[in-house]
């Protein structure tokens, strides 16, 4: 009995592992390749490079037209730091006010607040763009972080709304009686108290914004503008006479940021994602 | 008396407001205007160039009427939500309960299992999908390895929808990740009194487990149908960007975008836009609408 116990116990991990390893299989091909030589990619299936190059490396880092790869990643650094800031303070603020203070409309503002969750990105993306043009804002990064530090990822909000209805209100109280006014209590006991909601929407923030493709490629064309998504885009022939090694190298690379983030907050993200659905 | 009340109170609206001016401007600035504004421009012709000319519901009347690649795209849309967004929940479930079981090292298969999750949606996953579902590619191999011959997913128009599904059951992970945490939350006595009852293994997931975790499951629905319509990145990277193979990879995001800011009809990208709205919204409230019937609330007040 116990050692049939042990047995199926044993199997199911070999299945488990055995799984997941197939699941990481793309991953893993992914960074095997980028270290094989070009002729090798497609012709040696095995993951372990029979000869291992940095080339790929070297030649994918020069880049597009003379603009280096570095580039591309300081781009979407920026762009990706200025939207976790603007997120995390507006969306804040906005969260403060609609957990904790009274004002007229508020009900009426709140249901807004959530039904604007599920409008995509689409029905606003024209009018935004016609807007974000007449402001000759193409081809800067206006029209991408300008609404993070509006607020408008409305998810967000309602993830910090309802980790302060968590936070108990005495605390609110006794600031009160210590002769606190509105935006202290946000700035000393809201905001220090919220802070696991806040990384977790900077964390997701940031993934989000890294990640991003679509906004980026309506608003960027100028070449010195890309970021890392667009300059993989570029380097990538779908009709195939891409430098594989290149496009695979920079590929491993573009993963590096998001895999570093993960590390460091794992368990911000499980917490995030078990608490509020995230993706 | 009564005046100093007020002041207190019109003191409090401006403090509230204060906090709230950032998400106000945006919402009426880059949210509810821009969704007024292209419901105005789907009732015109608009090339950015000229100002945009009143024609009334032609869009719609054009879209519903004479355009088969509207059609097509809206049935790939669905082909893909329908698949992608029931088979990832099911795969995200089982293993969940395959790990749920007091399982050693849970820490660390849950973190493998999440990573396609975290870096799926980025460009370089998307080319390493290509490739490996390409004709010579891994998957085929694989299958050739059981003596199956793969078809070439990548350019042939009937398959190329199934590579990017796939794509998407793969990132089951952050999906898994809410259910183990909604695993957690069923109180283990439930059990217990089942088993005294005489109700076997399945019968205890049917008439324990999926109960419990229904709410999780309302909410991931919801969530995952709405990004699902949405799906822009696999369709663009993995088909020729303009939805080729045959159209095989225009997606409803891709042809909104295509018409859009390639041939420039912003009018009729707006009705397109429009339109996907309304969809999403009718999906959202049939879920909403008949969730009564098969979410179990208990009467735990964080059911979510």
């Amino acid at each position: 009995m116990q050692a049939k116990l042990i047995y199926t116990k044993g199997l199911k991990h070999v299945l488990i592992i055995g799984f997941g390893l197939l699941m990481l299989y793309p991953v893993l091909w992914l960074i095997s390749s980028s270290f094989k030589p070009n002729q090798l990619i497609f012709s040696q299936p095995g993951l372990w490079p029979s000869r291992f190059t940095l080339d790929n490396y070297i030649n994918g880092w020069r880049g597009l037209s003379g603009i280096s790869f570095g580039t591309f990643f300081m781009n979407s650094a920026v762009i990706s730091v200025l939207s976790v800031l603007g997120n995390v303070i507006t969306c804040s603020l906005a969260a403060f006010a609609f957990a904790r203070l009274n004002f007229r409309f508020k009900s009426l503002l709140f249901a807004l607040m959530l039904v604007t969750i599920m409008v995509p990105y689409h029905v606003t993306l024209i009018p935004q763009y016609i807007i974000f043009n007449e402001l000759e804002w193409i081809n800067t990064y206006y029209p991408l972080v300008l609404p993070k530090w509006l607020a408008t990822d409305s998810f967000f909000i309602l993830l910090m709304v309802q980790f302060i209805r968590g936070i108990p209100r005495e605390l609110d109280e006794s600031a009160t009686i210590d002769g606190c006014g509105q935006s202290q209590i946000y700035w000393r006991i809201i905001l220090p108290l919220l802070l696991p909601a806040l990384i977790t929407t900077a964390i997701f923030t940031f993934i989000w914004t890294w990640d991003d493709f679509f906004s980026q490629m309506i608003y960027l064309s100028d070449i010195r503008l890309f970021t890392v998504q667009l300059g993989i885009r570029s380097l990538f022939d779908p009709s195939g006479s891409s430098d594989w090694g290149a496009l695979l190298a920079m590929s491993t690379l573009s993963l590096v940021p998001i895999s570093l983030i993960f590390m460091i907050f794992q368990r911000y993200f499980l917490e995030g994602i078990a608490t509020t659905g995230l993706k | 008396m009564r005046a100093a009340k007020r002041l207190k109170i019109s003191q409090h609206n401006r403090t509230a407001y204060l906090f709230l001016l950032p998400w106000l401007i945006g919402f009426l600035g880059l949210t509810a205007g821009p969704m007024l504004g292209s419901l105005y421009l789907s009732l015109t012709k608009f090339d950015l160039l000229s100002p945009p000319t009143w024609i009334g519901l032609d869009n719609y009347r054009q879209i519903f009427t004479e355009d088969n690649t509207f059609s097509g795209s809206l049935w790939l849309t669905f082909t893909y939500v329908f698949l992608s967004v029931p088979l990832r929940l099911i795969f995200a479930l089982l293993v969940a309960m395959a790990l749920n079981k007091g399982i050693r090292a849970l820490g660390i298969y849950r973190t493998v299992y999440y990573i396609p999750s975290l870096l799926g949606g980025s460009v370089a996953i998307a080319i390493v999908w290509r490739q490996i579902f390409d004709g010579e590619g891994a998957v085929n191999k694989l299958l050739g390895f059981f003596g199956i011959t793969g078809p070439s997913w990548i350019s042939h128009p009937d398959y190329i929808v199934y590579t990017i599904v796939t794509l998407s059951i793969w990132q089951f992970g952050s999906a898994m990740v809410i259910f183990l945490a909604g695993l957690k939350q069923v109180p283990g006595d439930l059990y217990e009194a089942a088993q005294m009852d005489g109700a076997g293994k399945i019968g205890q997931f049917f008439k324990i487990t999926l109960p419990m975790l229904t709410p999780v499951i309302f909410f991931n629905l919801i969530m995952s149908m709405i990004n699902s319509f949405q799906v822009f990145t696999p369709a663009f990277v993995i088909g020729d960007g303009r939805g080729g193979p045959l159209d095989a990879t225009m997606f409803y995001t891709l042809y909104l975008y295509l018409q859009g800011f390639s041939y420039f009809n912003m009018g009729y990208a707006a009705a397109l836009a429009w339109l996907m709205l309304l969809i999403i919204g009718g999906f959202t409230a049939i879920l909403f609408l008949t969730s009564k019937f098969w979410v179990f609330y208990g009467d735990s007040k964080d059911g979510r």
